[in-house]
């Protein structure tokens, strides 16, 4: 891998430090006039999402960081591990519950994900912003009640539980913003 | 392709006001304007700044990174205060406080000490930004003040510790002078508020500061000039020592081949020009870029170019 100058150092650019892969969020060139130079960046540890700052030697150096986004489907979770496959090449892989994280709540299966690998591996896994999804459980919905702005708790086909307004009904499918967790609209029928 | 400026047409107009009033200021004053060369024989010793190196069949040049040598060599012939407003380049200095290329106000005022420029640079910074508060404060009591060490006296470590408690650097590592000016420019200039002057350095930092002896301990007669967390200006009362002079050329050098950077060749017409004689000044370089950001609240040097290094 190559290794990457503070002065070249850019946001979105991916590094080892302390031995963990991180992304590159923030690089400020800092220097007295008549002073030593340095380099404050601001990094997230994709292994354990932690975002903080660090002071740098201007010229000094960071190796770079095998780091991948790419978009695969999601298969299925067999309890243990969640699985995912690359569309283009077939190619499948596997990521645990301390990957995947709270987005088990938004997997639906045959769905696009973002998937972050490091050395090959997934990293991370962020869902679709929007995702469709089953009530599998909710109170009965008030008949005509589209207006009077009411909420109550639905539970979906992943787990996730949700705010829904009072019309709905269980069995019914509904579009959630998966970054907030709110309910967006009623989905067409499958 | 971003052909546009990146400054808005009114920062381009306050530009224009702001080297209006400066000119004004000095020559209230009778300060007389010069010019000198913008591409010379000999680059900057200090390590800490670095020269583009400009190529010409009779010898490379310079461009330069402060007019200070030949303004002193002005000075030297004939004894009149002088200033100047120019531009100058700094190789690999790109953020939002800095351009490669800037623009510099500088100028000496031969028989003022560095108390008395001080007290003319906030007069000047006030005409320009308007009523703030001024505050000075030596160096030393400075950090004893806010980050509870002594800048002169105590070891490399607790400097290095004070810096840990306040930042995380990892492996970094360095001398004094690296944990001074880490924690100048990290913890202390963000809270300094208002017209900050901080006077008498460490005699490491002196650049071309006189050096006095001082309580036990060597102190560079130099100033900074911070504004609302943010370093202006820089002066000196003006070392005429011809030969502590190149003592510190040498030294610089010296520094520069531990680090592993280029050596430059020494200035003899400074040097010369010190032999001849320089009056007792005082001298500042200020920022005009930054001036102007000041001015019309800017965060970004960027927004007071009319192209910035990305689009020069």
């Amino acid at each position: 891998m190559a290794s990457y100058s503070t002065n070249e150092f850019r946001s979105g650019m991916k590094v080892m430090l302390d031995g963990d892969p991180c992304n590159i969020l923030d690089n400020e060139f800092v220097k007295p006039g008549k002073g030593q130079a340095f380099n404050r960046v601001k990094l997230r540890n994709l292994k354990t999402g932690r975002v903080w700052e660090r002071t740098f030697k201007s010229g000094e150096s960071l190796e770079g960081a095998d780091v991948i986004d790419v978009s695969l489907e999601y298969l299925y979770s067999d309890g243990e591990f969640w699985h995912f496959m690359d569309p283009d090449s077939f190619e499948q892989y596997q990521a645990d519950a301390t990957t995947v994280g709270d987005s088990h709540l938004w997997l639906k299966e045959q769905d696009k994900c973002e998937v972050t690998l490091y050395n090959g591996s997934p990293l991370s896994v962020s869902p679709p912003n929007f995702v469709e999804l089953e009530i599998t459980e909710t109170d009965p919905g008030l008949k005509g009640d589209t207006a009077s702005g009411g909420t109550k708790p639905a539970t979906l086909s992943t787990g996730a539980v949700v705010k829904v307004p009072l019309f709905l009904n269980e069995g019914e499918i509904i579009r959630v913003d998966t970054r907030t967790g709110d309910y967006q609209n009623r989905a067409a029928k499958v | 392709m971003k052909w546009q400026p990146a400054a808005e047409p009114d920062t381009l107009r306050q530009r224009a006001l702001l080297l209006d009033r400066v000119r004004r200021f000095f020559k209230k004053r009778h300060v007389l304007e010069v010019e000198t060369p913008l591409l010379c024989q000999h680059g900057v010793t200090d390590p800490a700044i670095e020269a583009y190196q400009v190529t010409d069949a009779q010898g490379d040049r310079y461009l330069q990174t402060s007019p200070e040598y030949a303004m002193k060599r002005l000075l030297a012939s004939c004894d009149a205060p002088l200033f100047q407003i120019c531009r100058v380049f700094r190789k690999g200095e790109v953020g939002p406080r800095h351009n490669p290329e800037f623009s510099l106000l500088e100028w000496y005022q031969p028989g003022f000490d560095h108390h008395q420029l001080m007290n003319e640079v906030a007069e000047l910074v006030i005409e320009c930004l308007g009523k703030r508060p001024i505050r000075k404060k030596a160096y030393r009591d400075l950090f004893l003040e806010t980050v509870q060490i002594d800048p002169f006296t105590d070891p490399v470590e607790a400097l290095q510790n004070a810096a840990h408690l306040h930042l995380d650097t990892g492996a970094l590592s360095g001398d004094r002078d690296l944990w001074l000016d880490l924690l100048m420019s990290h913890v202390i200039e963000p809270q300094l508020d208002g017209l900050y002057f901080v006077y008498d350095y460490p005699a490491s930092q002196a650049a071309l500061a006189n050096i006095v002896s001082d309580g036990g301990v060597r102190i560079g007669q130099r100033f900074e000039l911070y504004v609302d967390g943010m370093e202006l200006a820089n002066g000196y009362c003006e070392l005429t020592d011809v030969r502590e002079q190149r003592r510190r050329f040498i030294a610089d050098n010296a520094l520069r081949r531990k680090r592993g950077q280029l050596q430059r060749s020494i200035d003899g017409y400074l040097l010369a020009a010190l032999e001849h004689g320089l009056p007792e000044c005082s001298g500042v370089a200020l920022g005009i870029d930054r001036l102007l950001m000041l001015q019309v609240g800017a965060d970004d040097i960027r927004d007071v170019l009319a192209f910035d290094w990305g689009r020069a």
